[in-house]
């Protein structure tokens, strides 16, 4: 079907007799042309030629088999649609219970918790720096009570859950799993996902409490436990989406990712535990922004550079030890205050990507995301969104039908390419933690991000509504106010607590952990007892913060 | 009076999301400005102990969790408390329109919210900060 050299000298003919002369009376827009976040360059047309050095069945192959380019699954979407899991929670327990429930009647398949952030960062409700944060961004959970009434209907078993929670991740995880086991719900049918990624937080998004070497010790405590006592549970998410948030560029989104990902891998086999016990728990957040395209070469990248990383490097023997799983979110910097309505036009593409591009799970920004939480209105129209690209346009009747577009493959080669040179960088400085903490991967997104600011400001980079074609009239959207009372009540409710609950097996709780946080002992047993006692996330958290003290942030601009 | 203009740029309250004061930060450092950038997780105190210490002509706040409404307002009682009369307070962020008017109460100059233009920024703070 291809003569490369013919279709080569082809297009030098085409360019010379066609191209160029139309080119005279009808001028191209711009005189060069790039990927949407400006790294490189894009041609007029890509063609057969384009994937000349590229092997079909070594770098592309077919879907469930290495390198997994096509889909990490034989069946993709054929036999299983991702999964919709929109981010959602606010206020009081009982209110993100209500909303839960609303997602699961309204088609949602799996839960995911946004916790707010004095639980993120492990202070509880009544605490002084808690103040004004209470169930802003997310539920405010103190305790195990809470999470009882968060799940209050809502069968464990059944039901998978993934929880936005980094360095409270050992905490939320011993809830969880305290929850189940005063259900009688056996820890093994346990499914969700742990965030569990401090090193994305050191770099763009903010909750880390402890140092790295601590996090880190804690990261591989939570794999040693779930492999041993949840082994359906995912025990990390590495993003990815975050990293992307804070103004990387695509590829630095990839090579960010692989680099902290690899660094959580040397903590467990540091730790002792064999790489086949714990890989197939590993899991992705990805961003799917702006660029059709790329986005969908990006996953392929992934999903192919993850396989090659686990095989070739870590040496894993277990098929399902390669495999790149990944939830999106759609990009949420990426939507606008202005003209919301157009938000949803920007997510639907964002997620046609993520569909081509083969993903396990999604989760859409909403078109209220540049005023506030979503409304119940924007969360449904997010639902409905995925529900219409799964059933009504055809996608997922065949697998990966991107590939063999000279365009995405041309992309997915060469993203390949970039991100290995940028991932050796990381590893000439050190790793993904050493390069943290000498600001050099910060240094690279801030400029990232302040690159794509000044482009909107010159009018390079157009957004629909902000810099170009806007509206005299704007349409108005209701705003999600999160009720004023949740932190009074949660206060009320945690003097209750602490009053009802036994104080010898509380202070007996904290010392156990105190004790083994200085060991080398799987710390996440002790802190699911304390729990089963009621001691609350602030006070496990100060005592951690005691033992592993806190990250200092060094800050660049 | 200064020959420059000093700004801190702080991060009060948990909220972890520092791409919009950077990017801020790094704007008014290219127009000429001294920016002081306090990091993540500060408590009005420490902004505005920073603000004295550091004498500045301006403070932008940044928040996008919606704990604004809780903290712009202390961060303005306390530069009260403290008889600090001249330093320009903006602030930034994730902020429902319905909320400014609110802010501008306690003594909040202006919000920028999303979409703003660094250069209107720039502008507000030249044209509202004498210097020699």
């Amino acid at each position: 079907m291809f003569n490369l050299e013919e279709i080569n000298r082809k297009e030098k003919e085409w360019k010379k007799d066609i191209l160029e002369p139309y080119k005279i009376k009808h001028p191209e827009k711009l005189k060069e042309f790039h990927t949407t976040d400006g790294e490189f360059k894009v041609k007029d047309v890509y063609s057969p030629y384009d994937m000349k050095d590229i092997d079909y069945l070594e770098e592309i192959n077919f879907p469930g088999d290495y390198p997994y380019t096509r889909g990490i699954y034989p069946t993709m979407y054929r036999g299983r649609p991702w999964t919709i899991r929109q981010y959602a929670g606010f206020g009081t327990p009982r209110e993100t219970n209500k909303r839960y429930k609303y997602l699961l009647r309204e088609g949602q398949n799996g839960l995911s918790i946004a916790f707010d952030l004095p639980t993120q960062l492990g202070f509880d409700s009544d605490e002084p720096r808690s103040l004004g944060e209470v169930g802003k961004v997310g539920v405010a959970v103190d305790s195990l009570k809470d999470m009882e009434e968060i799940f209050e209907d809502i069968p464990l078993d059944t039901v998978s859950t993934s929880m936005t929670i980094n360095a409270t991740a050992p905490v939320i995880l011993a809830l969880y799993v305290g929850l189940a086991d005063k259900k009688g719900i056996p820890r093994e049918k346990l499914r969700g996902t742990l965030q569990n990624d401090v090193l994305k937080e050191y770099i763009a998004r903010g909750t880390y409490i402890y140092p790295p070497k601590a996090s880190l010790r804690l990261t591989a405590d939570i794999f040693e436990f779930c492999s041993k006592e949840a082994p359906k549970f995912n025990t990390i998410s590495i993003g990815g989406y975050h990293i992307r948030e804070a103004g990387s560029t695509l590829v630095q989104e990839i090579a960010f990712t692989l680099a902290n990902a690899t660094e959580y891998i040397n903590a467990a086999l540091k730790k002792g535990l064999d790489i086949d016990n714990f890989a197939s728990r590993i899991s992705f957040i990805m961003n799917s922004h702006n660029g059709f395209f790329e986005e969908i070469a990006k996953f392929k990248t992934f999903r192919k550079m993850w396989a090659k990383i686990m095989k070739e490097k870590f040496k894993a023997k277990k098929s399902s030890s390669l495999l790149f799983r990944t939830h999106i979110q759609t990009g949420g910097s990426t939507l606008i205050k202005e003209q919301p309505l157009n938000n949803i036009v920007r997510a639907t593409v964002q997620a046609m990507s993520a569909a081509l591009g083969g993903v396990q799970s999604m989760a859409i920004s909403c078109y209220d995301e540049g005023l506030c939480i979503p409304t119940e209105l924007a969360q449904t129209t997010a639902v409905r969104l995925q529900q219409i690209l799964q059933n009504e346009i055809g996608i997922t009747n065949t697998i990966d039908p991107m590939a063999g577009s000279y365009y995405v493959e041309h992309l997915t080669y060469m993203y390949e390419k970039e991100a290995n040179k940028l991932l050796e960088e990381i590893e000439n400085i050190g790793g993904a933690v050493a390069a943290i903490e000498k600001g050099y991967i910060q240094k690279q997104v801030n400029e990232a991000a302040y690159k794509y600011q000044k482009e909107i400001e010159t009018g390079k980079r157009i957004i629909v509504g902000l810099n170009k074609y806007r509206s005299e009239k704007e349409e108005s959207v209701q705003v999600m106010r999160v009720n004023s009372l949740v932190e009074k009540e949660k206060i009320e409710n945690l003097n209750k607590l602490k009053s009802k609950r036994d104080k010898t097996k509380v202070l007996k709780s904290l010392e156990n952990i105190r004790e083994i946080a200085l060991s080398d002992e799987n710390i996440i047993y002790s802190i699911v007892d304390a729990v089963k006692n009621y001691v609350t996330i602030g006070e496990i958290c100060a005592v951690l913060k005691e033992i592993f003290g806190e990250y200092k942030e060094r800050t660049f601009i | 009076m200064h020959k420059v203009i000093r700004v801190l740029i702080a991060k009060p309250g948990l909220d972890g999301h520092d791409r919009g004061a950077k990017v801020v930060a790094r704007a008014l450092r290219d127009a000429g400005m001294e920016v002081i950038y306090t990091g993540l997780r500060q408590t009005p105190e420490q902004i505005v102990e920073t603000a004295i210490q550091e004498d500045v002509d301006v403070i932008g706040l940044s928040i996008l969790s919606g704990a604004h409404t809780h903290l712009f307002p202390r961060v303005m009682e306390l530069l009260k408390e403290n008889n600090i009369k001249d330093i320009i307070v903006i602030g930034g962020g994730v902020i429902p329109e319905e909320d400014i008017p609110e802010l501008k109460k306690t003594g909040i100059t202006k919000v920028f919210t999303p979409g703003t233009d660094t250069g209107d920024i720039i502008e507000f703070i030249k044209n509202n900060v004498k210097i020699t």
